[in-house]
């Protein structure tokens, strides 16, 4: 038995999977955003003198980070319409992402303010510096330079992960895959063909994370050590 | 003149174990106290209460002017007035020299981003690094950090400093360039609350020494009294020390 390849077939549909990643790189994007900033504020609530927000914010990180994605999908997908509250499909889809990643971003960033010395807090106090000043420049932006590649990696995981909102008809990548394979009967190609864009966009990804970082932490530009 | 430091009876407690049992003593504008004593003999804390880094269950402090234990105090406002060096020096690691240095006034007065560089130029040459002033802190040697986290401090112009064991990290060589620091610091006319174990620097800077024991003072005088100890509890603590 040889297996005839023919990727040729595939060429009308090279718009569809151009579209495809594009959503999927815009839908990472907004995750990103969202996710990370959600992920801080969380962080934050879990370190916060209230036992209220501490707990709030345990129960939503362990909630998401205990169940499986595809569910969390579900559950925000119907439980919304069920609710009567009907969101695009597109902003359905992100807003899961948003919920998934958050919580495990808000562990990553949890762990990188922990390794802020009491010292160094301390100190900003003793400068006079007010509490949102100190958690913006003694802790956030020392934990978040630290645990950097652990978050970015986090993401691109969340990247390849948004193939799983191809289960509610987002035209993501892999919805694009799905209908291209049963039009042209050539599922193999096909899948060959979307393992090798998410390739591309995971290292696309990636690049842009390091260049970002570079950008946003000038020691680490400099001195190229762990910080 | 009213004093710039003054502790009335200050108690402190951690949990059940009472760390200071009334503490009282005053610091005068431009004098250098030293407080020594042995490990958990509760000065340490005796100086965090007066910038409030640690609260006080009994007694009255006051800082140029201002009841550092009054529950509606401007925290802010009394932390323009004094500064605090650390014994782990507590550098920002991510933050240049510079950018350690002008934290404080870019954040809490405002200062805009030349005039600061500027303060921060003159505060290094004050200490002897104005050729670090773009490093990070993990390029300085342990006594540089530490003349670096003086700097910092004196960039916001505090009326008072306090210095917790700042040399207690560093070996002969690196004390003494920190020392020799406090020591024109202490002539420039600084208020300076400093605890120590170097006797040599106590007897010979301060104006006035403070022995604490077991949560008290327990003898005071001036630097002379290290050579001539009252209390068999201080007799001790020399001794042992040498």
């Amino acid at each position: 038995m040889r297996y005839q390849f023919d990727f040729g077939a595939l060429l009308p549909y090279w718009r569809d999977f151009l579209d495809g990643a594009l959503t999927t790189l815009t839908m990472t994007a907004f995750a990103v955003v969202f996710g990370l900033a959600i992920g801080i504020l969380c962080a934050i609530g879990r370190r916060s003198a209230s036992p209220l927000l501490q707990r709030l914010c345990g129960f939503y990180v362990e909630l998401i980070r205990n169940t499986p994605y595809i569910i969390q999908i579900f559950f925000i997908f119907f439980g919304l319409s069920s609710i009567g509250l009907r969101l695009p499909i597109f902003a359905a889809a992100v807003l899961t992402l948003v919920v998934n990643v958050g919580a495990y971003t808000a562990e990553i960033v949890r762990a990188g303010m922990d390794t802020i010395h009491p010292g160094q807090i301390e100190a900003a106090q003793a400068l006079g510096l007010s509490q949102p000043q100190i958690y913006w420049d003694v802790i956030l932006r020392p934990a978040l330079e630290r645990v950097y590649p652990a978050l970015t990696g986090q993401f691109v995981l969340m990247m390849l992960a948004s193939s799983i909102t191809s289960q509610i008809s987002a035209e993501e990548l892999t919805a694009v895959a799905n209908n291209v394979q049963s039009f042209s009967f050539r599922a193999f190609e096909t899948y060959i063909v979307v393992a090798v864009l998410y390739l591309a966009l995971a290292v696309l990804l990636k690049l842009a994370f390091y260049g970002f970082g570079q950008l946003i932490f000038p020691r680490r530009r400099r001195l190229g050590t762990p910080l | 003149m009213a004093a710039a430091v003054s502790l009335r009876d200050v108690h402190k407690r951690f949990g059940e174990v009472e760390v200071l049992k009334g503490v009282s003593f005053e610091v005068a504008p431009g004098e250098v106290v030293a407080i020594i004593g042995r490990s958990g003999s509760g000065k340490s804390t005796a100086l965090r209460c007066v910038n409030r880094l640690e609260t006080i269950q009994s007694g009255e402090i006051e800082l140029c002017g201002r009841r550092v234990d009054d529950p509606a105090l401007d925290l802010r406002a009394l932390r323009r007035d004094v500064g605090m060096v650390f014994q782990s020096y507590n550098l920002f690691p991510h933050l240049t020299v510079a950018e350690n240095i002008t934290l404080a006034p870019r954040r809490v007065r405002r200062t805009p981003p030349a005039e600061a560089r500027r303060i921060a130029e003159e505060v290094l040459t004050r200490v002897g690094l104005s050729d670090k002033i773009d490093a990070y802190p993990e390029q300085l040697s342990g006594g540089q950090q530490q003349r670096v986290a003086i700097a910092r401090s004196l960039a916001m112009e505090p009326k008072v400093m306090l210095f917790d064991e700042v040399t207690s990290a560093l070996d002969p060589h690196l004390t003494g360039e920190v020392l020799k620091v406090m020591e024109t610091l202490a002539k420039g006319g600084m208020t300076m609350l400093v605890v120590t174990h170097e006797m040599a620097f106590a007897r010979r800077v301060a104006d006035r020494v403070i022995f604490m024991h077991t949560g008290k003072v327990w003898e005071t005088g001036p630097g002379s009294m290290l050579a001539d100890p009252q209390t068999p509890e201080l007799k001790e603590f020399l001794a042992n020390g040498l």
